[in-house]
């Protein structure tokens, strides 16, 4: 499956006039493939998944994807950004909802999820309501509830920002896991230059608000990757390029007020 | 600096305070009124409105009715509150149709509905009809405005969750609006019920032959004011039975509610 996005903007309609959040924003994801994308908050990184989803129409400009599955079949799943799990549903129920969406019958989908429950160390929560998890806990859910209908695109909007180190780690390498196994494409928003870099084959670096592609960064470290071991110095530079292209960003959109 | 109580007092005084001062209220009544501090022809003593009451128990006509009065109310409030839940949930989830029908509840809502009795009674006749509309209507706006208002305040996030895995219209109702929204319409339940016991009881007083308001009434109008009291004494219970019933009820229908540490989600 391949996506490419073509001028995309979105103009909002918010209460005191129009608000640009995303200006001309084109380029393009290969089968495949896994793409990073760093920013400043509220350069729009949210609006362009969502837009990427279907879940907003573009100002202008129109996002292609080509190889998709069929009408009614998953194209793709997404992690929300502070995850967004039901709070009347159980973990388990909410984990399966996009498979009761899908019309899959009641003992599958509870199977399904429940192997996905267990995978992230949550069996005993699998009845619990997410008002009685905590933060990173109800992350997890929030990933694997993406997870679990097999999309061949996920859509990540900083899935893992409230986790401990240690369980970040583990989620990222199961996550490399599953994306190689699967053979999907991911799109992943982070505001962690680390992990865009252990992750992605290709870094997406946005400007502020209006949010543009100011750089695409390719990351040239073979797969699969041993997440826990010591990086070649080629990344430290990386990571100081894009450093360098944020700080500048990051300054603007905080001191230009508008 | 002062002790505090210990915590196996201070619990027992949770505990059983609320029932001691009741107590102590009742003792306190019985006392002035037998003494004549209190005038017992207004406020006669609790132990004699107690007999009189057992007596309208055994007798059964005060069952018969209790009976009715329940069925009305219960009636009313089904009728009414099924309806403005019904209302509420579309003009909640449809932003036109709500702009066009907020009007009409904001003017229809603040008008006193007892004041539509006669009204009612012209168009349903005094039969049972009539009473249990006044308690429908009296029902209906409280669950209508609270569903309304509980639609609305889902926040956005949960339907786009459920539009990223392409939920139709009637699963995000089912699965999003309905439960969503359950907080706020329970709460819209208990004031229903509780309007709905009010009017009916207000109808009776003034248009029934039977019913608890009818037995307050009639007491009056003869003069027998320990019967006054018992009467209110059941009018009130039966609206305590109806909020604990409801209570439990929402506990049951909203079990993420219960043992949860951000209660407010
Ligand atoms: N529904 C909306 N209505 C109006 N404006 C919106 C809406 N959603 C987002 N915006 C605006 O669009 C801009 C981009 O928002 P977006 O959420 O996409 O940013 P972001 O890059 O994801 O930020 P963050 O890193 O903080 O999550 C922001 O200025 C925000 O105020
Ligand atoms: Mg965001």
């Amino acid at each position: 499956m391949k996506i490419e996005c073509q001028q995309l903007t979105k103009v909002y309609e918010a209460t005191n006039g129009p608000l640009s959040s995303l200006e001309d924003v084109t380029f393009s994801v290969d089968d495949r493939e896994f793409v990073g994308i760093v920013g400043p908050s509220g350069c729009g990184k949210t609006t362009l998944l969502k837009l990427i989803a279907g879940l907003l129409e573009p100002t202008s400009g129109r996002v292609i994807m080509s190889g998709a599955p069929a009408e009614g079949y998953p194209r793709s799943s997404m992690v929300f950004q502070d995850h967004g799990l039901f709070p009347w549903m159980t973990v388990l129920d909410n984990v399966a909802f996009g498979l009761q969406m899908y019309g899959i019958d009641r003992a599958e989908r509870r199977d399904r999820a429940r192997a996905f429950v267990d995978r992230v160390g949550l069996s005993q929560f699998a009845d619990s309501y997410p008002g009685q998890l905590s933060v990173g806990m109800g992350q997890r859910v929030g990933i694997i509830r993406a997870f679990v209908t097999d999309p061949p695109l996920l859509l990540m909007d900083e899935p893992f920002g409230a986790l401990d180190s240690q369980t970040r780690l583990v989620l990222q390498e199961e996550l490399l896991r599953i994306w190689g196994e699967y053979q999907k494409v991911v799109i992943f928003v982070t505001h962690d230059i680390d992990e865009a870099i252990r992750l992605s084959d290709r870094i997406l670096v946005m400007t502020g608000r209006p949010g543009r592609i100011l750089e695409e960064v390719p990351i040239p470290l073979d797969r699969p990757r041993e997440l826990t071991r010591r990086k070649p110095a080629a990344v430290g530079e990386i990571k100081w390029h894009i450093w360098g292209l944020l700080e500048e960003q990051v300054r603007k959109s905080l001191w230009v007020a508008d | 600096m002062r002790e505090a109580a210990p915590p196996e007092f201070s619990g027992q005084v949770e505990r059983w305070g609320p029932a001691l001062s009741a107590l102590a209220v009742l003792a306190a009544w019985e006392l002035a009124s037998r003494t004549g501090a209190i005038s017992p022809m207004f406020f006669p003593p609790p132990s004699s409105i107690a007999v009189v009451l057992w007596r309208m128990l055994m007798g059964g006509e005060l069952l018969v009715d209790l009976g009715i009065t329940i069925a009305r109310v219960i009636a009313g409030f089904v009728l009414g509150a099924g309806l403005g839940m019904l209302l509420g949930m579309v003009m909640g989830s449809s932003p036109r149709l709500g702009a066009q029908l907020d009007p009409w509840v904001a003017a229809l809502h603040p008008t006193p509905k007892i004041a539509v009795l006669p009204l009612i009674l012209v168009i349903f006749g005094i039969g049972e009809a009539s009473k249990i509309m006044l308690a429908a209507l009296g029902a209906f706006f409280p669950m209508l405005i609270n569903t309304i208002a509980g639609v609305r305040q889902i926040p956005h996030i949960y339907f786009e969750v459920a539009d990223s895995y392409g939920a139709g219209r009637m699963q995000t109702f089912a699965r999003v609006v309905v439960p969503g929204s359950l907080p706020l319409v329970m709460a819209g339940a208990r004031i229903s019920a509780n309007v709905a016991l009010m009017l009916t009881i207000a109808a009776e007083l003034v248009a029934a032959q039977r019913g608890l308001g009818q037995v307050i009434w009639f007491a009056w109008q003869t003069l027998r004011i320990e019967e006054v009291y018992a009467g209110l004494f059941v009018t009130s219970m039966l609206g305590i039975t109806f909020a604990y019933l409801l209570e439990r009820f929402t506990r049951w229908v909203m079990p993420w509610r219960s043992g949860v540490r951000n209660a407010s989600r």
